[in-house]
């Protein structure tokens, strides 16, 4: 029985934020400190022929105004280096810090400005003259990959950045031999991630000590330490990165950015303290995003609906940079079959480079993507057969007593998928139970019987969490006994530093309040990879767990010498140990703390060495995956094409839950995350890949309206055997399934027009288009 | 560009302060006045992080000029608690979880006291619309309403 840990317990994070006394990257302010605008492209591919900043350095409060040339002689490196390896690659895309001869995307930066105040830099930044010669702009990508297509970037041999094809079975045979092939070609779209809080970063130089310090909202501070030094030659003890209060990330603050490295440059340069806070126009067009794929596929089924097979391409928009890697690619691709057994499967993938903002991982990584085709596709082969989709479904997931089960895929680090533990169609079971799933086409027929469109529809999936190798916690009692806590993994809204300080204080003595823990800061953890990929609490729990049973041991061997008892007679409650059930035969943790410092000349109690401390990276290469069901149901306005979400049950298996309602919470943000991605989210672009929704008011985030009436949760825990803790990563996978279920509880609805859906987001006009062709017209 | 002297009055305390005229109120109170509580997340007035009270009203600070707000009472999330102590509000989001990262929250926190002033018996109906004025990324919305909810019901 574990007394904090998988309990609802009061998160540390709160009091703070709650009083307004957070310290989010724009409340840091130093004496003396500067800011910064970015003058960026207004074009989606120029060529740049001169930049000219005299009349913006003559403005009054401007401090510097810097081009790529001007910062060039203080670089090591020009260029960000951030491209994970793959053998896939056809070309190598790395961006510049600032544009040098040629703009790439509407809002890549060009020129920096450092002055008095953020409106002066505005103003100035309107002064830096930039002359450019327009270039033909890539703005699809499908149409990209066309032989006659323009170059995205003018020196490239053409616009496919990475070709791949993840492929298993014979599975031109298993299509030659199937009864039934049916064919969908989707098209799908996901936007941005839009943490409320945009990105942002302030360097303060220390002309003392030659250091510098960059505070930045960023998911990935160690990445980011070794990103400065590569590109500023500068040695690791120069620069410590640390992240304040982080306002959500959800994917793109894990990017190393060029306004990253430019801020720091200019803080050495000037040497004062300079910031940078991105506002949310730039956030629309300088944040990665993650966008659109087109998918044509085709799936082999038999008389009973079993899959035999599955197989396509897929086009997937890198945008104008590597700014990341092929790994939105790689897990739209990998994560189609993963939730089913497919016993041949081959689909081929191309990244394409636009003039549009690099594409890297949204909360849901290229997971939504492939499991919307695959569903797409469940959905139609029930329908050929006239099957409920819920069996079609039944009839082909992983079953239970296959786990663990090991599957032909591959990680994109090589390593092969198994999966570890679950059971896929009693989580199916839950979800539909909770739907009503079996009394829908009652309600479904009274609805219509008034007029009424009613739909519903599901999605299952399997997501690959905790990705390893390692996360770095450290774990120290103190002389005054207060418990530290250290770790690379880095905070931004999913209660870190409370899921860390529980299972810390599970072991030394279940007093939450007298632990720190400190993330995401590089002067307080040695390594770290950061938050990504739903990791943390898998890695980073871990090693807290590890560590703080290593702390443990030290603390009674000490203690037990103290107190002259048994190491097994004792017990640490509260901020002491104690003989168990005996609390006036204590020592305090401060006395244990003190006593293992050690004093001269005399032996240390316990013979396990000076300290109570122990760090720990334990290394779990396999990934876990955690599945889930979810069941929408929807009303349909036939006239508007409005769609209404009445309903969403959703029940998922996300091995032991650390901390329930923290589960929950993780789950419901995806769910709207989800929502907006089903019928909202549209990042637009014109021919020209001009952005066309650069505003809140045009990029529609969903709100409290929008959210359905009822939403039911539902938790299946199947402990995965890969960490001690049974714990798998929960924080995107509230995203994976919901435009898929959305998008076939709209085709139900309106199945009495045939109406068919193969994108999101589904746009009322697109409904109103399949509905009622000639009213469009 | 002309600077004015003004004297803003938030949470009862008086700040006298000298800002441009183009100076958003949020700019103000944050910079000005070192209340860094109100947080902007679009300052185009989508989004709400901005939100403060202005003799009662919730307002987005990053559309007021902070010359306009002279002589108003403006309450901002610092105002909330009494000493160490949340008030009902603040204590039912943490008890609800209706806070993740925390960036949105004293925006939602200032719109929900405006809104239970206003009409402590509100319907669940009129508060997701009125909810609905704020954006939040981490929670999808759920239990915000419920932490409202809470509060409205105890006052009942
Ligand atoms: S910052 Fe004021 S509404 Fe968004
Ligand atoms: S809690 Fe993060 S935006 Fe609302």
């Amino acid at each position: 029985m574990t007394r904090i840990v998988g309990r609802d317990v009061k998160r540390i994070e709160d009091p703070a934020l709650l009083r307004g006394r957070g310290r989010f990257v724009d409340d840091i302010a130093p004496p003396g400190l500067l800011h910064v605008a970015f003058l960026r492209s207004p074009h989606a591919h120029a060529a740049i022929l001169s930049v000219d900043c005299s009349a913006a350095r003559a403005m009054p409060g401007v401090h510097a105004v810097l081009s790529y040339a001007d910062i060039a002689p203080l670089l090591a490196e020009p260029r960000l280096r951030v491209a994970l390896p793959s053998p896939a690659y056809r070309q190598t895309l790395d961006r510049p810090i600032l544009a040098m001869d040629e703009v790439v995307h509407v809002g890549e930066p060009v020129a920096i400005v450092v002055a008095t105040d953020r409106a002066i830099a505005e103003d100035a930044a309107a002064l830096i003259e930039v002359e450019y010669d327009l270039l033909d702009p890539v703005a699809d990508a499908v149409a990209a990959l066309e032989p006659d297509a323009p170059r995205a970037h003018r020196t490239a041999p053409h616009n496919l950045l990475a070709e791949f094809t993840l492929a298993y079975g014979d599975v031109d045979a298993a299509f030659a031999a199937a009864p039934h092939v049916l064919r969908e070609s989707l098209d799908q779209h996901r936007g941005g991630s839009h943490s409320m809080e945009c990105r942002g970063c302030v360097a303060i130089p220390d002309a003392v000590e030659d250091r510098l310090t960059l505070w930045s909202s960023t998911q990935t501070p160690h990445v980011a330490r070794r990103m400065l030094c590569d590109m500023l030659g500068l040695a690791e003890d120069r620069i410590r990165v640390a992240t304040p209060d982080v306002g959500g990330g959800f994917g793109p603050k894990l990017v190393f950015y060029p306004e990253d490295a430019a801020v720091a440059v200019a803080a050495r340069l000037l040497k004062c303290p300079v910031k940078w806070i991105e506002d949310r126009r730039e956030h629309f067009v300088a944040t990665t995003q993650e966008r659109d794929q087109r998918w044509d596929v085709e799936i082999a089924f038999d008389d009973t609906g079993r899959i035999l097979g599955v197989r396509g391409e897929v086009i997937h928009d890198h945008g104008a940079y590597t700014a990341r890697g092929i790994n939105v690619a790689y897990g739209a691709v990998s994560a189609m079959p993963l939730a089913y057994v497919v016993p041949a499967y081959a689909m081929r993938c191309r990244s394409a480079v636009t003039n549009k903002v690099p594409v890297t991982p949204v909360r849901g990584a290229g997971q939504p993507q492939g499991v919307f085709a695959m569903e797409r596709l469940l959905d139609a082969a029930a329908r050929k057969l006239g099957l409920d989709r819920a069996e079609i479904r039944r009839r082909n997931l992983v079953p239970g007593d296959a786990m663990p089960y090991a599957t032909p895929l591959r990680t994109r680090g090589g390593m092969q998928v198994v999966l570890d533990s679950g059971d896929y169609p009693r989580c199916l079971q839950a979800a539909l139970d909770r739907a009503e799933w079996d009394g829908f086409a009652a309600r479904q027929a009274a609805a219509r019987a008034q007029g009424r469109y009613l739909g519903i529809g599901l999605a299952n999936y399997v997501e690959g969490t905790g990705r390893g190798p390692y996360e770095h916690v450290s774990v120290r009692i103190e002389a005054s006994g207060r418990i530290f806590v250290a770790t690379g993994a880095a905070a931004m809204g999913q209660s870190t530093h409370t899921m860390l300080a529980q299972i810390v204080a599970e072991q030394l003595g279940f007093d939450m309040a007298n632990i720190e823990v400190v993330a995401g800061d590089t002067a307080a953890a040695p390594l770290g990879l950061g938050g990504f990929n739903s990791r943390q609490a898998v890695l980073a729990g871990t090693s807290a767990h590890v560590a703080a049973l290593k702390v443990r041991e030290r603390v009674l061997r000490v203690a037990a010498t103290l107190l002259e008892a048994a190491e097994a007679d004792l017990e640490i409650e509260g901020r002491a140990v104690q003989v168990k059930g005996v609390p006036a035969m204590r020592v305090t943790l401060a006395e244990v703390a003190r006593a293992a410092a050690g004093l001269p000349g005399f032996s240390i109690p316990g013979g396990a060495g000076p300290g109570l401390a122990a760090s720990e990276e334990v290394v779990i290469d396999p990934m876990s995956y955690a599945n889930g069901s979810c069941v929408a149901e929807v009303e349909v306005d036939e006239a508007t094409g409005a769609v209404t979400l009445r309903r969403i049950s959703f029940v998922h298996d996300c091995g032991r839950a650390l901390h329930p309602r923290i589960v929950d919470g993780q789950v419901l943000g995806g769910i709207a995350h989800g929502i907006g991605n089903a019928l909202y989210e549209w990042m637009g672009y014109d021919e020209q890949a001009q952005p066309v929704t650069t505003t809140l008011a045009e990029y529609l985030l969903v709100t409290s309206t929008e959210m359905p009436a009822e939403i039911s949760i539902g938790h299946i825990e199947s402990p995965t055997p890969l960490n001690p803790l049974g714990i798998k990563g929960v924080g995107e996978s509230g995203v994976i399934p919901v435009a898929a279920a959305i998008a076939s509880a709209i085709e139900d609805a309106l199945s009495p027009f045939n109406v068919h859906i193969t994108r999101v987001p589904v746009m009322p006009q697109h409904l109103v288009a399949q509905i009622s062709p000639e009213a469009v017209r | 560009m002309k600077d004015h002297a003004l004297t803003l009055t938030v949470n009862g305390a008086a700040h006298r302060i000298t800002v441009p005229a183009r100076r958003s109120l949020a700019d103000a109170l944050r910079e000005d006045c070192g209340l860094t509580g109100t947080h902007l997340g679009c300052e185009h007035g989508v989004c709400g992080a901005c939100t403060v009270l202005v003799d009662g009203a919730p307002i987005r600070a990053c559309l007021m000029l902070a010359v306009q707000a002279e002589g108003a009472e403006i309450r901002t999330v610092e105002g909330l608690a009494s000493g160490g102590t949340l008030n009902p509000l603040q204590q039912a989001f943490t008890d609800h979880h209706a806070l993740q990262c925390g960036f949105c929250t004293p925006g939602f926190l200032m719109l929900a006291t405006a809104m239970l002033e206003e009409n402590p018996a509100m319907e669940e109906a009129e508060m997701v619309d009125r909810l609905s004025a704020n954006l939040c990324r981490c929670t999808g919305y759920t239990n915000i309403l419920r932490a409202v909810q809470a509060v409205a019901a105890a006052r009942r």
